[in-house]
């Protein structure tokens, strides 16, 4: 087949269906998984002793499990027991899960550096607990947290591409069938390739920029 | 014949971007001289010691230890560095190895001695400085003094013909200041051959054989210690002696 | 048959996959430091055109996800280039050269962190360049880049079950294969899952006792 035809006429336009799902994995699954991620790290910093130690078993499983076999588990393991998910949701479902864990180690670590003082003189003003979490505590962890969150994020959209395991055809299902039906792998997986390369050096240029701009004088990282 | 000095310092020029650090400055020195520099901070005295053993490299002039050639001398560098030891301000001790270890290793992996007699030899040295109780002691575990002579005996392990001191006591207090000068002094009664950048004065009136006034890249003055701290003959020399007697 | 009776027919299967589990990420971490350190070198003491070359290297690496480094070289670039390799080496090698990428990160950041007085020390005693940092630079950038390992060992610990895509009969393999057997869906891929995390925390139990070990009073502890 004509190289040029081929990249024009099958490459291209395969990629770009991948992209777009590869976008939304990556979009529904990124805002779920900060929240999510907040929760554990705040329940597992301030929760009574047994929600800070289900917090605690959470992020052992979650990040100590391979993200492929959680995504097993939830497309192939839960229709055993009644559950029955989209392949599509189960994936973004799987990467939530996994991405809090990791989401939410950045968040504790950012929160445990924050000076006590802070919390001694937010409550010297009358402050509740939760009104110290919320408005003392968060906005600052949350900026201390960035850094990692948004390493986190380009992680993300690495990791999307094991959902192709659980048949959710994205970028690298589409280079791969592209790859398998035409026998141009090498052609398919580098392309596939450069728009993962693109995608994550052009989130790690936009990541720099929200640093700068949620950057606060005199309060490094 | 050999030379009647063990190391000539011929002219040298050192410029880093547009300031000269070096304006042609010459000296010699005998075999169990002690020549000490004084001056204002920022007047290359430290960058002389360092073009000395190329360190740093100087942009022209020359610089002898008997009669070979440093400068220019390429890759050959590391078999003069082997002849001048150097001490720093700030120790500079290898933080992964004990004190021993410290004083041993340059011996082990240059001089190609086996680790036994290294490592006699390096308890010889600590004891010459009086820190062979700490030798299994990391770095990090010394005070600054200690630190500092644990450094003069890795210095003294490889046998040296001259050795550089660069400000070897401004990073300590003068307690501890007090317990490296002696080592020094001893050292200079020895006969070792030394160069010492310093801002200490008494230690230039009872060690030095010459103490040599430097400014602006340039000497200044040269001469005995008696003569350049008692009476000395240039204006900027006598402003300077002032000044540090002042403190 | 109940989970009780699987595990105690199966589990032997599923250990033995957890061993070539273990074989493969202990594979994939030695490939990465033996090209990782060297890379880290590269990038410190190395030429313009070596920098840039190491760059594009890790830039590549750590910019392509595992699944797509791994079907590029198992079904691309080895097959065109004649290496005709079993899946199980191609894993290893693939993680490996991508773990090579993040160590060398490590390792340059290791190497940057210690004071230039070092090597100025031992250049000073005669040591030649390359002297000074095998005996003074690397003993301790190695010692200080043993934390970033923590993070290496788990992230290929996880990506190795990805290895399953290429056929690699490792621990996930493993498990889909029994899972396909006997019917007993959740409570196996649950026993790979707890598998998967005791072979996590065993390995960083190991990182830092070997940590604990070659630890020197006062060195390495920064302010934070």
């Amino acid at each position: 087949m004509d190289p040029t035809l081929f990249l024009t006429q099958i490459l291209v336009p395969a990629l770009w269906q991948g992209l777009i799902v590869t976008v939304e994995l990556v979009a529904l699954t990124a805002p779920f998984g900060l929240l999510l991620g907040i929760g554990i790290a705040l329940g597992r910093q301030y929760g009574g002793k047994g929600l800070s130690s289900a917090c605690a078993g959470y992020i052992i499983f979650f990040k100590g499990c391979p993200l492929i076999l959680l995504l097993f588990m939830l497309y192939f393991g839960l229709p055993s027991i009644g559950i029955t998910l989209p392949a599509f949701t189960a994936a973004v479902l799987g990467f939530i899960l996994c991405n809090a864990a990791y989401n939410s180690e950045y968040i504790r670590g950012a929160i445990l550096s924050i000076k006590d003082g802070q919390i001694t003189a937010a409550q010297a003003l009358g402050m509740t607990r939760w009104q110290t979490i919320e408005s003392i505590v968060l906005p600052q962890a949350i900026r201390r947290a960035v850094p990692g969150l948004s390493n986190e994020f380009i992680y993300l959209i690495k990791y999307s591409s094991l959902a192709y395991m659980i048949t959710v055809i994205e970028l690298s299902g589409e280079a791969k069938i592209v790859a398998t039906k035409y026998f141009m792998y090498s052609e398919a997986f580098l392309a596939v390739g450069i728009v993962y390369l693109a995608l994550v050096t052009l989130t790690t240029y936009a990541v720099h920029l929200l640093e700068k701009k949620t950057a606060i004088p005199g309060m490094s990282q | 014949m050999a030379s009647e000095y063990i190391l000539r310092v011929e002219n040298l020029h050192k410029k880093f971007g547009e300031r000269e650090v070096l304006h042609g400055i010459s000296f010699n020195v005998r075999k169990g001289d002690t020549k000490v520099f004084i001056g204002p901070s920022g007047t290359g005295k430290s960058t002389l010691l360092r073009c000395i053993n190329q360190l740093t490299v100087p942009d022209s002039g020359q610089v002898w230890l008997d009669d070979d050639e440093i400068t220019g001398c390429g890759q050959k560098i590391s078999t003069f560095r082997q002849r001048i030891g150097m001490v720093f301000q700030n120790f500079n001790l290898f933080d992964h190895l004990t004190a021993l270890q410290n004083v041993e290793i340059a011996p082990i992996k240059v001089l190609k001695m086996k680790p036994a007699e290294a490592g006699k030899k390096a308890m010889e040295e600590l004891c010459r400085v009086g820190m062979q109780d700490w030798a299994d002691h990391y770095p990090a575990e010394l005070s600054g003094g200690q630190a500092q002579r644990v450094s003069i005996a890795r210095a003294l392990a490889m046998d040296p013909e001259v050795i550089l001191f660069d400000e070897p006591t401004s990073a300590l207090d003068p307690e501890l200041t007090r317990e490296v000068l002696e080592v020094m002094k001893e050292l200079a009664r020895g006969g070792m051959t030394m160069l010492v950048v310093t801002h200490e004065m008494g230690f230039a009136r009872s060690v030095a054989t010459e103490v040599i006034f430097m400014e602006g890249g340039e000497i200044v003055e040269q001469g005995p210690p008696g003569e350049i701290l008692a009476n000395p003959k240039h204006m900027r020399t006598r402003e300077f002696i002032g000044k540090i007697s002042d403190q | 048959m109940n989970i009780f009776q699987i595990l105690i027919e199966w589990g032997p299967y599923l250990l033995g996959g957890a061993a070539i589990t273990l074989g493969l990420v202990a594979s994939a971490l030695a490939i990465g430091f033996i090209f990782g350190l060297p890379l880290a070198l590269g990038q410190v003491y190395g030429s313009a055109p070596i920098r840039a070359i190491i760059a594009a290297y890790v830039w590549f690496f750590r910019g392509l996800p595992i699944l797509v480094l791994l079907f590029l070289f198992y079904f691309g670039i080895f097959p065109v280039i004649g290496i005709d390799l079993p899946a199980f080496f191609v894993g290893a090698l693939v993680l490996g050269m991508r773990g090579a990428a993040y160590q060398s990160q490590i390792f340059r950041g290791a190497i940057q962190s210690i004071p230039q007085g070092q090597m100025t020390a031992a250049l000073s005693l005669g040591m030649t360049p390359w002297m000074a940092i095998k005996s003074i630079i690397l003993p301790q950038s190695l010692r200080l880049s043993l934390p970033g390992w923590s993070n290496e060992y788990p992230e290929i610990l996880t990506d190795s079950a990805v290895c399953y895509a290429i056929g690699v009969v490792e621990l996930l393999t493993r498990t889909s294969q029994v899972v396909s057997q006997t019917y007993m869906t959740m409570p196996v891929y649950m026993a790979a899952a707890v598998m998967f995390i005791l072979l996590n925390y065993a390995g960083m139990w190991l990182i830092q006792r070997v940590e604990q070990k070659i630890a020197i009073p006062g060195f390495g502890i920064k302010a934070v």
